[in-house]
Order: structure tokens, then sequence, then C-alpha cells
């Protein structure tokens, strides 16, 4: 594994594959969008807002529930219910 | 907690630090559209406030601030949010979680109302995510021994 | 950013991992992995992910050392091994 990590491109390295517009197998690089176009669709600056509640809103509301499904999972193990105490 | 672990100073200080990790908790929130945040670290921070009285203050002390039957509506009611602004947006003639065409009054353009869109689940979140931790703690706190 | 930081930042979390595992007293283990959650935090940050940094900072150092201290009070503070 350490390596493979030798072949990875630098951290910041602006002609890394990642960062290009064009994909080495032709088709464009999907982040991209989301980087030129997230403050003409919202009007946020913060990028990652955007990402997390409006492009992938889904798969927060996922994570939402997680911690909702805990929460109840929490009541339902350690809550001292009062028909076993009498 | 138990009786020998109270002290006042540690209560004082606990005291005097809530109200501004609070305060920086709704900052967190309600600024994640323009610096780092959201509504996930907002309201863990707002959590971590409610949870530093209760650990220094005991059992009596921590119900002032958030009393612990308040803990499940408050959970319930941020994860109807974000779940009735999804279909909120159904009913406006959309996909389910697409804010741009939930009709806001005096908003126009389908960016702004992205934008309003994205505060409110933001406030869903927070408000789910600082109940819930509280509720852990409470459940942890009250549970049964198991010895 | 700078690789001295990082450098001095993951020898740090080295350190600290291996103290928390080490440690007989639990509490001692619940502060080393706090400082462990922060110094990855930092790391975090020092990369560029502001968002995860502050996520870990708050999640890691704060609320989950908190239910760790009240399971030891819970629980005994020893180890058996």
């Amino acid at each position: 594994m350490v390596y493979a990590a030798t072949d990875l491109p630098n951290r910041a390295d602006n002609n890394s594959a990642m960062h290009a517009e064009i994909s080495p197998n032709g088709g464009p690089v999907i982040g991209n969008y989301f980087i030129q176009n997230a403050y003409k669709d919202a009007k946020t600056p913060n990028i990652v807002t955007v990402i997390l509640g409006d492009y992938r809103g889904i798969d927060t509301f996922g994570e939402q529930l997680v911690i909702f499904t805990a929460g109840l999972v929490g009541i339902l193990v350690l809550r001292k219910s009062k028909k076993l105490k009498k | 907690m138990n009786k020998r672990f109270q002290s006042p100073i540690v209560l004082l200080g606990a005291r005097f630090l809530s109200p501004y990790i609070f305060m920086f908790g709704l900052y967190v929130i309600f600024h994640g559209h323009y610096s780092p945040g959201g509504g996930f670290q907002g309201g863990a921070l707002l959590a971590a406030a409610i949870l530093l009285v209760r650990v220094a203050g005991g059992e009596k002390i921590g119900q002032l601030q958030l009393i612990e039957k308040l803990t499940t509506p408050i959970g319930v009611i941020g994860v109807i949010i974000y779940f009735g602004t999804g279909l909120s947006a159904i009913l406006a003639g959309g996909n389910f979680l697409d804010y741009g065409v939930l009709p806001f009054p005096g908003v126009v353009e389908p960016a702004w109302s992205r934008y309003i869109g994205l505060l409110i689940i933001e406030v869903g979140i927070g408000a789910a995510v600082m109940a819930i931790l509280v509720m852990i703690y409470d459940n942890m706190i009250k549970g049964e021994d198991y010895d | 950013m700078f690789w001295e930081l990082e450098l001095v930042l993951f020898v740090f979390l080295a350190l600290a991992a291996i103290l928390a595992i080490e440690a007989k007293d639990l509490l001692v283990s619940v502060v080393l992995m706090t400082a462990f959650s922060f110094i990855t935090a930092l790391l975090y940050i020092s990369m560029g992910a502001v968002d995860v940094g502050f996520t870990e900072a708050v999640v890691g150092a704060g609320v989950t050392g908190i239910l760790f201290v009240l399971v030891l009070f819970k629980t005994s503070r020893e180890t058996k091994d």
C-alpha cells in the first residue's frame, strides 16, 4: 500500500487528472460542474453546503435518519420502563 | 452524575462557558452559507454546550437548560422539518428536495429560493442532532443498572 | 501546506495513539483519545478540508469525550489486562 501511495499525485497539484476538465477517457469530469455552477444555482459561496444540502440532499436526509434511528435505539435499550418496575 | 464528583468551581466554569458555546453553535448553523460549518456541526456544538452543564452540575441543574421530556419532540420536529421541506417541494410541482420550485413570498428567482430552502433544512438538521445527542446522554444517565 | 508541520503532527498522532493503548488508567486513555481526535482535526485542516476538520473537532473531541467519561463513571476505571 505504501508503494502504491507513492504513485499518487501530490496534493494541490493543478495538473493531476482529477482536477482536469476532461477526464482521460474523453468525458467531462462531474466534479467540475459543481465547482463552476454551485454559486449560480444556490447563491451560496460555500460549495460544501450546496453539495450537501442541494445536490446530494437525499444523502443528507439518510444521514439524519441514521442519527434519529440511533436515538430511538438508545431509548429502546437504555430507558427505564415503569411497567417492569412494579 | 455521582455526588462525589461535584465541585462549585467546575460548575462555575461550565456555566460561564456554556452560553458562548451555544451562541457559537447558532452562528455556525446560520452562517453556514458563507463560512465552514452547517447543520451537523452547529447541532453538535449546541449539544456540547448543554452536555457541559449536565456533566458539571448533575441532574437537577442540568434540567434547567433543556428539560429531559423536550428532547424527543425536538428531535422529531427536526426530522419533520427536513422531510416536510422535501414533501412540499413535491406538492409545489417539483422533485423531492428540489427547493427551486418552492413558492416563498417575494422570491422570484429559483436560486434565491434554493438559498432559503438550504437555510430551513440546516435548522432542521441542527435541531435534530442537538436533541438526539442530549437524548442519548440522558438515557445513559438514567438507564438501568445491569449489575 | 508545509510538510514540516504535518510531520510534527503525524509524530504526535502516533505518540498519542500508542500512549492511549498502553495507559493503565482508563481516564488517561479517554483524554489521550480526545487529543488524538484533535490532532486528526488539525491534519484535516492543514490538508484544506476545513468542514471535515470542524466536524472531527466537535464530535471527536467534544461529544464522544463526554460520552466516554460518562461510561467510565458508570463502570470501573481500571483495566484488567
